[in-house]
């Protein structure tokens, strides 16, 4: 298992655009893919999971990812959760 | 007798119409029961899972016709749900532990979920219960077998009343019919709020309870440029709204009209009504506003809330992006202003007595030339997607504009010798700010391009006090003259170097500030994006050689009192 601790920067939090495109970047891989934020642990390939770590701007939360093409996947989700997504 | 209610104004506008009271049917609770064969049920459950999915899918690219791909987006949020494990997966494992029909292990699940974002601190994720709600309701419409909620079959002149409506409600509004809705709940940031705004539909959110009791079919008047309902409204009401929504009417279309047009006084002056700016995603609505340009981009966002400062790569990206889709409009970029009140963690800077009087802004980037130079860097290698203006903050002495600017051309020396391409025209301004500058301005014209007033601080620093704090923000005063004599004193020095002076502070989209400022002979009023329109139409109607006199004598006053009641009275004349 991997796992980096990322801060969000969005502006308005991680809200409705960021969860989309980090939910399906997620999916994209067959590894396990969860978030952690405090004592709370949840599927990244859930967009209601993210949704309820509630993540605001300035918060930290650590990606952990398990299993098949594991380092590719921190790689590339990791950054999608501390970019700004334009529109 | 008519009765009033009052909400929230989701969506200006004025509408008269008959009520027409929309339930839900989705909100009851399924009975629970043993099913045999739990296998069997969780097909029933996926089959129903894929009909909504069409269903939405149609939706979604009917309003991506009519409302256009960011509208639609909703909807494939809704079709992610239908693919969330937290959402699918938990009512699948329902089903095949306890052997329950799947309406019921639906209910179960779609309830938690709705709780824990009911919970939630952000209003915007409190919303998001109405999405799960809005899938779920359709889901649970396939596994009994019946239609989902339809306001199609609507066929006269109406205003809906409701508790509230989901995305996939507002989709299917017919616009030839309804002419406006009121809800129980909501917000300003609803999504059915948000999608009242782009139908143009007149909208009241966040009636109450009261709204439920208006009488389906009743006459209502709509005033959504209030936030007022008039239930059962009297003969002399009707006439007066009418009158009223006929006005909106004309003055809505006026200012539309306005987005494609110059901005030019009465007396053919022109003048620049831009819009200030935070990042990429407020470059639309500064287009959509007819924004001549953009008068600031704040730059201090993308250096806030992460744990490191920003690459050159992802600063040049986003100026890229912001100069390119302002299609060649002037776009003036502020360098980093952090310090006083806007922190950045992860530079962990001394801690200062006096924030507001110290290391801030341009200050702070001449003691850390690296992020600096590789903001400026940054900047220039965008410079040939549109016409780049740089602005360098908070200069008090001309010292600081030589070093930065010295420091501005070695870097393009610099990536001219790498090879890179670099816009020839970048005008390089400075904020004036501090009177200090102010009341120099005259020697610091010869150095620049243009000027911009930041009124906020300049009004600040002028007076010493903190707007922010109770005590002292009646000093906060725009039309105090000394603000006016160094406005004006700033305006004529850049006049006489032919230079262009502007305003970014929150006095330039102050529509009574706005016939002085012209008279002062500012060239430039940068605000926010949705003060442009009506700023246009003002100044179409000002004369700007008049205001030139009436400001001369405004400034013989002697307190911001006597100021604004002399621009009051004279723009009322």
């Amino acid at each position: 298992m991997l796992s980096e601790t990322f801060t969000v920067i969005h502006p308005s939090g991680f809200h409705a655009r960021p969860t989309k495109i980090f939910v399906h970047a997620a999916t994209q891989f067959n590894c396990k893919v969860n978030l952690v934020k405090g004592s709370k642990k949840v599927n990244g390939k859930s967009s209601l999971g993210l949704l309820s770590l509630g993540l605001a701007k300035g918060d930290e939360v650590t990606l952990e990812v398990d299993g098949e093409r594991e380092d590719e996947a921190l790689r590339e989700l990791g950054p999608l959760l501390s970019k700004i997504y334009e529109e | 007798m008519s009765q009033q209610l009052t909400g929230i104004a989701a969506s200006p506008g004025i509408a008269i119409a008959r009520a027409f009271r929309y339930a839900h049917t989705a909100a009851e609770t399924p009975e629970r029961a043993e099913v045999a064969d739990a296998s069997a049920e969780a097909e029933r459950f996926r089959a129903a899972v894929a009909r909504a999915k069409t269903e939405i899918d149609a939706i979604r690219e009917s309003t991506a016709r009519r409302l256009g791909a960011a509208k639609a987006e909703i909807f494939e949020a809704h079709l992610m749900l239908l693919d969330d494990p937290d959402l699918v997966d938990a009512v699948l494992e329902q089903i095949d532990n306890e052997s329950v029909n799947a309406e019921y292990a639906l209910h179960e699940v779609t309830g938690m979920i709705v709780e824990m974002l009911r919970g939630m601190d952000s209003e915007m994720l409190r919303e998001r219960a109405t999405d799960v709600l809005d899938v779920s309701g359709r889901v649970m419409s396939h596994l009994k077998g019946r239609p989902y909620a339809a306001l199609s079959g609507i066929a006269e002149e109406t205003i809906i009343v409701a508790q509230d409506l989901t995305p996939s409600d507002t989709a299917q509004l017919d616009l030839d019919y309804v002419r406006g809705f009121v809800t129980e709940i909501g917000s300003r940031t609803s999504h059915s709020a948000i999608m009242a705004r782009s139908l143009e539909l007149p909208a009241i959110v966040g009636a109450g309870k009261a709204a439920a009791d208006v009488p389906d079919g009743t006459t209502i008047i709509l005033d959504a440029t209030e936030g007022r309902i008039v239930v059962d409204p009297s003969d002399e009401e009707l006439a007066d709204y009418r009158a009223r929504k006929e006005a909106y009417n004309a003055r809505v279309a006026e200012l539309k009209r306005l987005a494609s047009e110059p901005s030019i006084s009465a007396d053919g002056a022109h003048v620049e009504l831009a819009a200030n700016i935070g990042g990429v995603e407020d470059v639309a609505k500064a287009l959509e506003n007819g924004a001549d340009g953009v008068g600031l981009f704040r730059t201090e966002f993308l250096y806030m809330g992460r744990n490191s400062l920003p690459t050159e790569e992802e600063q040049h990206e986003t100026y890229r992006h912001v100069l390119a889709k302002m299609e060649g409009k002037r776009v003036v970029i502020r360098t980093l202003d952090i310090g006083g009140d806007k922190e950045l963690p992860y530079l962990s800077l001394p801690k200062e007595s006096n924030p507001f009087l110290g290391q801030r802004a341009v200050r702070f980037c001449l003691s850390r030339e690296d992020v600096f130079r590789t903001q400026l860097r940054a900047l220039l290698r965008a410079s040939t997607a549109g016409k780049l203006n740089i602005m360098f903050p908070m200069i008090a002495v001309a010292g600081e504009l030589r070093q930065a600017k010295a420091i501005l051309a070695e870097e393009r020396a610099k990536l001219e010798s790498e090879g890179i391409a670099v816009a020839s025209d970048i005008e390089v301004g400075i904020m004036i700010e501090i009177p200090a500058a102010a009341l120099n301005a005259d020697y610091l014209a010869k150095e620049v391009d243009f000027f911009s007033i930041g009124t906020n601080d300049l009004i600040q620093y002028t007076m010493a006090a903190d707007r922010m704090n109770d005590a002292v923000s009646y000093l906060y005063q725009p039309y105090h003259p000394s603000i006016l004599r160094l406005v004006r004193m700033v305006i004529r020095a850049a006049e006489r170097e032919g230079k262009w002076a502007g305003m970014c502070g929150e006095m330039a989209g102050d529509l009574t500030a706005i016939p002085l400022l012209l008279g002062l002979g500012l060239g430039e009023f940068s605000m926010s994006a949705s003060s442009v329109l009506p700023a246009r139409e003002l100044i179409g109607m000002l004369s700007k050689q008049e205001w030139a006199r009436l400001a001369d004598e405004a400034l013989q006053l002697g307190t911001q009192e006597e100021v604004k009641q002399f621009v009051e009275q004279r723009s009322r004349a």
